[in-house]
C-alpha cells in the first residue's frame, strides 16, 4: 500500500471508570492525575474518570449504562429532571471531549475497561483506521505478558454508543480477566505498559518517525449468543467449561458451549466462529452468554505525520 | 475408648442457606435448583431445607441491600425493635433467626451449610467456627477424605476480635462453605460443581452418622485466622497499593517475612513485616476492600477430634 501522511495527533483523552465497578481505568486515570501526566513529548494529555457516582457506589453505573450513551440520539436529546444520570453525564462527556463529530473534539479517546471475560488485552474500535491499527500493531510488537489482539464493531458513527466514538480517532483498551470490584496488579501493570507503548508511539509519530506498513488480524463482531432459559426466563445451563476461558479459540458445529443444571450438553451449531466476552458478568442482564466474529485480515499502509 | 466417644443426637434438620450474599451465584443457583427440585439433596430420616436468606440483594444481584447479612447475626440485632423501620438485612436476620433458631437454643436446626463463593483463589474451603465441635470436625474431616484427591482446606475462624456473627451460627454446627476463585455475579461450571460435590459429602456424612456409624477419633489440619492485613493507604483513606503479583492467587502457601506483599501504583514492593511464615487467604476478596482487609493471615494447626456417634435413646 501507499505511504499515506495522517494529520497530527495533538491532544489524547484518556478516560477511566466509565463502568465503575472495572478498577483498573480508575486507578490508572488517579495515579496519572497525581503524577501530574499532562504531556508526552508534544502531545497534552488530559485524563478522565467519567463515571464517579458509580465508582464511588461500586456498581457498573447508577441508572444506565454510561457506555452505551454516546448515540447521536442520545447526545442530542433534550435534558429535563427526569433524565438518567448517565445521559447527563454522557452529554457533559461530549461538551467535554467532543463534541462527537466536530473538529474540536479531541483527537483520540482511550478508554479503559476490564472484563470477567479471559479476553487478555484488546483494543477494541468501530472503523478501521490507520492511527488505531498502527498503535494496535506497536502494541502487540512490544507488548509480551498477555495476548494482544484487536476487535472490530461495524457500526457508523451515528450509532455508534460508547464513549471512544467521540474522539476523532478512538478505542477501548479491554482487558481481562479481572472480576468486577478487584484491582489485580498484573492486570494494572499490563495496562500501564499498553498506555506507555501508546504515548511512546504518539511522541514518535509527532515527532515525524514513519511507520511501517503491515497487517492486523481483527475479530469482527457477527453476532451474540443467549443462555437457554425456561418459560420464566430464568437461564436453565452455565457456560460448558470447555467453552470457559476459551475466549478467542475457534468454536465449530458439535462444540459444547452449555452444560444445563439437570446435566444435558448443549452443542453449538452454525459456521466456524470465535467466541469472546465468554462469561462477561454485565452481559447477563443483557442476555449475552458469549459473542460471535469472524477473523479477517486487513492490511494497512506506511503513514507519517502530515505537517500543518 | 467408649468413653471418650462425644455423642450428638442424630441430625434431623439440615439447612443449606444460598445467597447470603445476593451475587455469590453458586449457591444462589444450587439452592434456586433444589427448591425447584430437590432429589438429588433428600436423604431418609432427614429433612432438609434449601433456602434463599437474602432475596431481595439475589434480585439485584448486589452483596447487601442495606448491610452485610453475614455479619448481621450478633445478639443485639436478633433482639433490636423497630420491625420495619429496621435495615432490611436485620428483619430478615430476625426471620432467619425465628425459622431455624432461636440460635443458642435447643430448638435450633442441627446444621446449616451456608453456601458462599469469593473472588480470592481459595479453592474449596470449609469455614469452621469452633475448635471444638467434634461434630463438625469429623464431617470435615469425611468431606476432605471424600473429595481426595482434589483439595479441600479448613479455615477456622475463632479469634475473639475477627470472628463474626453469620447466617448459619443460628444452627447447633454451623458450616461455611466458600469456593473460589469465581467473580461476583458470574456462575463458573467447575465452581458450580465442586460445591454440589462437597455437598453431597456433607449430607452423606450426616446420613452415616444418623443411621448408627460410629466415627473414630481423628485428626483435621486447619488455617487458624490470626490477623487481618488491610491495604496502605493514605491519609484520606485511600489505598495507595495492590496486592503484589508473587502473592495475587497464592491463598494458603507460605508469606515469609521479607516476601513481596503490595505493590504500590508507581511500581514500588512493600514487604511482609512480620516475624515469622503465614499463610494468607481471601487474598484480594472484591468485598473486603471495603472491610479494610487485603488478606488475613493463618497458621496450619492440627486439631483432634473425638470419635462421635449418634446417641442412643
Amino acid at each position: 500500500m501507499e505511504r499515506t501522511s495522517v494529520p497530527p495527533i495533538h491532544n489524547v483523552a484518556i478516560c477511566g471508570g466509565t463502568h465503575g465497578n472495572e478498577l483498573t481505568g480508575v486507578y490508572i486515570v488517579r495515579e496519572m492525575q497525581k503524577q501530574k501526566m499532562e504531556k508526552a513529548g508534544s502531545v497534552s494529555v488530559t485524563t478522565v474518570e467519567t463515571n464517579p457516582r458509580a465508582v464511588a457506589a461500586g456498581r457498573r453505573y447508577t441508572e444506565m449504562d454510561l457506555n452505551r450513551c454516546f448515540t447521536d440520539v442520545l447526545l442530542s436529546s433534550p435534558i429535563t429532571e427526569s433524565t438518567l444520570y448517565e445521559v447527563r453525564r454522557a452529554q457533559e462527556l461530549n461538551a467535554q471531549l467532543g463534541p462527537k463529530g466536530s473538529a474540536e473534539a479531541v483527537d483520540l479517546l482511550i478508554d479503559l475497561h476490564n472484563t470477567t471475560s479471559n479476553m487478555g488485552l484488546c483494543l477494541i474500535f468501530y472503523s478501521i483506521d490507520w492511527i488505531t491499527l498502527h498503535i494496535y500493531k506497536y502494541i502487540e510488537n512490544n507488548l509480551s505478558s498477555v495476548p494482544v489482539r484487536a476487535i472490530q464493531l461495524d457500526i457508523p458513527s451515528s450509532k455508534a454508543y460508547s464513549l471512544e466514538s467521540v474522539g476523532k480517532h478512538g478505542f477501548a483498551i479491554e482487558v481481562g480477566p479481572q472480576p468486577n470490584g478487584v484491582l489485580r496488579a498484573d492486570i494494572f501493570n499490563v495496562v500501564k505498559e499498553a498506555l506507555d507503548l501508546t504515548l511512546q508511539w504518539l511522541q514518535k509519530f509527532s515527532s515525524g518517525h514513519s511507520f511501517e506498513g503491515g497487517t492486523v488480524e481483527a475479530y469482527t463482531f457477527v453476532k451474540s449468543v443467549d443462555y437457554p432459559r425456561d418459560s420464566a426466563g430464568k437461564a436453565t445451563a452455565v457456560i460448558h467449561q470447555n467453552l470457559q476461558d476459551n475466549d478467542f479459540k475457534l468454536l465449530r458445529s458439535g462444540d459444547p458451549i452449555f452444560q444445563t443444571f439437570s446435566g444435558d450438553i448443549l452443542k453449538y451449531e452454525g459456521e466456524d466462529l470465535y467466541p469472546f466476552f465468554v462469561n462477561e458478568c454485565a452481559y447477563y442482564e443483557k442476555k449475552i452468554a458469549f459473542h460471535l466474529a469472524q477473523r479477517k485480515t486487513y492490511s494497512f499502509p506506511p503513514i507519517s505525520v502530515k505537517n500543518d | 475408648n467408649n468413653n471418650n466417644t462425644a455423642r450428638f443426637d442424630a441430625a434431623r434438620r439440615v439447612a443449606i442457606f444460598g445467597g447470603t450474599h445476593g451475587n455469590e451465584m453458586s449457591g444462589v443457583t444450587l439452592v434456586n435448583l433444589w427448591m425447584q427440585n430437590s432429589a438429588e439433596i433428600q436423604r431418609k430420616g432427614l429433612e432438609i431445607k434449601p433456602f434463599i436468606t437474602n432475596p431481595k440483594a439475589v434480585e439485584k444481584c448486589v452483596r447487601y441491600v442495606d448491610t452485610d447479612l453475614n455479619r448481621a447475626f450478633t445478639q443485639e440485632n436478633l433482639s433490636a425493635t423497630g420491625g420495619d423501620e429496621l435495615p432490611y438485612e436485620v428483619q430478615r436476620a430476625q426471620e432467619i433467626n425465628r425459622m431455624f433458631g432461636p440460635k443458642g437454643s435447643a430448638e435450633a436446626y442441627d446444621v446449616i451449610f451456608d453456601l458462599h463463593n469469593t473472588t480470592s483463589n481459595m479453592g474449596c474451603t470449609l469455614i469452621l467456627e469452633s475448635s471444638k465441635d467434634a461434630f463438625n470436625l469429623q464431617m470435615m474431616n469425611y468431606i476432605k477424605k471424600a473429595f481426595a484427591p482434589a483439595s479441600c482446606l479448613v479455615l477456622l475462624n475463632e479469634h475473639p476480635l475477627l470472628k463474626y456473627s453469620t447466617s448459619r451460627s443460628v444452627a447447633k454446627h454451623p458450616v461455611g462453605m466458600e469456593v473460589g476463585p469465581q467473580p461476583q455475579g458470574v456462575l463458573r461450571s467447575n465452581i458450580f460443581e465442586a460445591m454440589r460435590v462437597i455437598l453431597k459429602h456433607a449430607l452423606d456424612f450426616i446420613s452415616l452418622f444418623n443411621e448408627g456409624m460410629e466415627f473414630p477419633p481423628c485428626t483435621v489440619e486447619v488455617f487458624r485466622v490470626l490477623e487481618r492485613m488491610d491495604y496502605p493507604r493514605d491519609a484520606n483513606g485511600n489505598i495507595i497499593a495492590m496486592v503484589h503479583p508473587n502473592l495475587q492467587d497464592c491463598d494458603w502457601e507460605p508469606l515469609n517475612p521479607g516476601d513481596p506483599m503490595f505493590q504500590t501504583f508507581d511500581g514500588k514492593t512493600i514487604h511482609y513485616q512480620g516475624s515469622s511464615t503465614v499463610y494468607p487467604t481471601f487474598i484480594n476478596e472484591a468485598a473486603y476492600y471495603e472491610k479494610q482487609q487485603a488478606f488475613v493471615t493463618t497458621r496450619r494447626e492440627t486439631l483432634a477430634a473425638s470419635a462421635i456417634s449418634k446417641t442412643t435413646k
